[in-house]
């Protein structure tokens, strides 16, 4: 792992964007994730790392209460946005997701035009007051997403008809319409071709100008080479969660490494 | 793994070989089930149409005769009766007195109706004489169209031997012609054959249909939509979601006793009314309906549904805004198809009354009309010759509005249908 350059990558700020204590959640008589503490920096990549089916994707589905579809998911323990509760009563899960984004496994644009994809959030969210607002908010996104040069001659065409990877960058700008404060990313390049996958972790390193990005991955790889923090969960317990460089050349706990090394997983 | 002792001899050997031509007998024999199926059923549906094609066809024309009809002028309500008798009985001067006798038979009862609306459309034809072309009576008809055999003993005949030979004259002087059977669509129903026509039942039927289709498609929809979309997931949504299962499969004429308590004799609603029977078949699609739409609805795959949740729409957005409009044809289709399976449907229509023998359309959905199936149900019940082959020809138009509905049903699908 020497290639990784990990040295390199300072964490942006100390500012925590997302506190989260003593999360539990169940699917019914089934506890998925036990008791975990964590700190989302505010301006940073923090990856998700672990083996199939150890927590990761349910507990970043609790960072914008997606579980809440979920009709026998239970969740317990505090996590806030800014200091504000996201399970308090007063807080609307429609207007908490505006605030934290989402960027699936599958790239899934709506069947619209590649326009009206990432027009939409802002729309319901009554953010543009003109179509020339509307028009800015698309632009920028789409800029952002680095999808602009690619999409700006046939913005009125299906996001449908795009390549995968400029499926997921579309996805990505549809998230950033709302100028969100979080993005959450479940495996945003799983089903993307190893070009793809560079491109759309080029645009994860930009995103961390503007916003705190937390992405669950299969891949150690991909968490070495985006990340600034790492969380390695196992059997839905937090094992450890610290800077990416320290987590993955000098691992505090022995499930870490072996992990790492490829012994568990 | 060593100790077990698979394909000996290797992928070569003789009995890899004959594992190999044992499973292409079995694909065989499965293909040959599968082309024996299909045959059967296609050669059942060409019966199936042929026979109502021969039998039918014959309604599609009807024979005419042409008289040469004369009103007095001057007079502002002729008898139209008296002009009719004087027109046929010229034709035959100088015939024997049996063929005169008959002469008046050959002449369909209507038709003195028929000159009596074509003048009312054209007044200015009193005190004129015009050639004007009217229906012969079934057993002419018939004669005409060669279903009556000749040969047969008068007695045993529907026409008589002077009957026969008065046809024979008008057919000698040009004068019967067989032109396409425009009644059997502008009349309503009648008691005579070479009047009746579909016209009522067709506008029966579409009524009913209409007034379906209103109730069914938003309740269903609705239903539909709290059912799969809103409601919780427990024993109530289970039982529920059974016992709409069951409805669907209810036979139909339950339904109808259903109507007649309720809609007949608790609500008083007028007794074989389109509208009445469109309340009853709307029961009946209420189930295909919420059937169909649900498994629209649930055939949108979930990564939209995330995919907009995930952007801060609420519930209602989300099924308003994607999945609807993308379940949009598999709902038109299976509303179309509950439909036509609404148009065939003749049990619960008779027992709410719309198998009255009614000669005339209805003009509101209030008024007492019949359906197509229910009218192809009196005319087969008909006694009259004629009847026979307008069964038929009913059978074939209600098919024609089967197909054209499921056509409709493919067009809206590709049309609307989506990729995503």
């Amino acid at each position: 792992m020497e290639d990784l350059r990990l040295t390199e990558r300072l964490v942006g700020t100390d500012e925590v964007k997302i506190q989260a204590r003593g999360v539990n959640v169940y699917y019914g008589e089934s506890h998925a994730i036990k008791d975990v503490d964590v700190d989302i920096l505010d301006k940073t990549v923090t990856a998700f790392i672990g083996p199939s089916g150890c927590g990761k994707s349910t507990f970043l589905r609790c960072l914008n209460r997606m579980n809440d579809t979920i009709d026998n998911c239970r969740v317990t323990g505090s996590i806030r946005l800014d200091g504000q509760d996201i399970y308090d009563r007063s807080v609307d899960p429609v207007q908490l997701r505006a605030q934290v984004g989402m960027v699936f496994q599958k790239p899934n644009p709506f069947p619209k035009s590649i326009y009206d994809n990432v027009a939409y959030g802002p729309r319901i969210h009554g953010l543009a007051r003109s179509k020339a607002d509307l028009d800015e908010i698309v632009e920028k996104s789409l800029r952002r997403a680095a999808l602009w040069n690619e999409a700006k001659d046939r913005l009125d065409q299906p996001g449908t008809g795009l390549s995968g990877g400029q499926q997921q960058r579309l996805c990505i700008a549809r998230a950033i319409a709302t100028s969100p404060e979080v993005l959450l990313m479940d495996e945003p390049c799983s089903a993307l071709d190893p070009i793809a996958t560079a491109q759309v972790e080029e645009l994860i390193d930009e995103l961390r100008a503007n916003f705190s990005v937390v992405i669950v991955t299969h891949s150690m790889q991909q968490a070495a080479r985006v990340s600034q923090r790492t969380a390695f969960f196992h059997l839905g317990n937090l094992v450890e969660y610290g800077e990416t460089g320290q987590v993955f050349t000098n691992p505090r706990d022995p499930r870490t490494e072996s992990y790492i090394t490829g012994r568990i997983g | 793994m060593a100790d077990i002792d698979i394909a000996a001899g290797g992928w070569t050997s003789e009995a890899s070989r004959e594992n190999v031509r044992r499973r292409r007998r079995g694909e065989l024999w499965l293909k040959a089930a599968g082309l024996v199926a299909i045959t059967i059923a296609f050669a059942m549906l060409l019966t199936l149409l042929a026979s109502l094609v021969i039998t039918g066809f014959r309604a599609f024309t009807q024979t005419h005769v042409t008289l040469q009809v004369t009103l007095p002028p001057g007079d502002e309500t002729p008898s139209f009766r008296a002009a009719t008798r004087g027109a046929i009985e010229a034709l035959f001067e100088g015939a024997d007195e049996a063929q005169k006798r008959e002469a008046s038979r050959i002449l369909s009862s209507g038709a003195q109706y028929i000159i009596e609306s074509h003048v009312a459309a054209n007044p200015d034809l009193i005190g004129q004489t015009f050639s004007i072309r009217v229906p012969v009576s079934d057993p002419y008809d018939q004669l005409a169209k060669g279903l009556i055999d000749r040969e047969t003993p008068e007695a045993l005949r529907r026409v008589s031997d002077a009957g026969i030979a008065a046809f024979d004259r008008l057919s000698e002087a040009g004068l019967i012609s067989r032109p396409f059977n425009t009644a059997l669509f502008v009349n309503a129903d009648s008691r005579f054959p070479e009047l009746a026509g579909l016209k009522g039942a067709i506008i029966g039927s579409f009524y009913a249909l209409l007034t379906c289709f209103l109730i069914s498609f938003p309740i269903g929809i609705g239903a539909a939509i709290y059912l799969e979309e809103f409601a919780r997931k427990n024993r109530l949504s289970d039982f529920i979601e059974i016992n709409i299962n069951n409805l669907a499969a209810v036979p139909s004429v339950v339904f109808g006793l259903l109507a007649l308590a309720v809609f007949l004799n608790w609500f008083g609603l007028p007794r074989g009314a389109p509208f009445v029977g469109g309340l009853t078949l709307a029961l009946m699609t209420l189930p295909t309906i919420i059937i169909a739409t649900r498994a629209a609805l649930k055939a949108v795959p979930p990564s939209i549904r995330e995919a907009a949740l995930g952007v801060g729409a609420s519930k209602q957005q989300v099924v308003f805004h994607h999945v609807l409009p993308l379940a949009m044809p598999g709902i038109l289709t299976g509303t179309i198809i509950g439909l036509a399976q609404a148009l065939g449907e003749t049990a619960p229509l008779l027992l709410i009354g719309m198998n009255a023998f009614i000669t005339a359309a209805p003009s509101t959905p209030f008024d007492s009309a019949t359906a197509l199936p229910t009218q192809i149900f009196i005319w087969a019940d008909s006694p009259e010759r004629g009847f026979v082959s307008r069964t038929s020809a009913a059978i074939l138009v209600l098919l024609g509005f089967l197909v054209l509905m499921n056509a409709l049903a493919i067009y809206l699908r590709n049309r609307f249908e989506r990729r995503w």
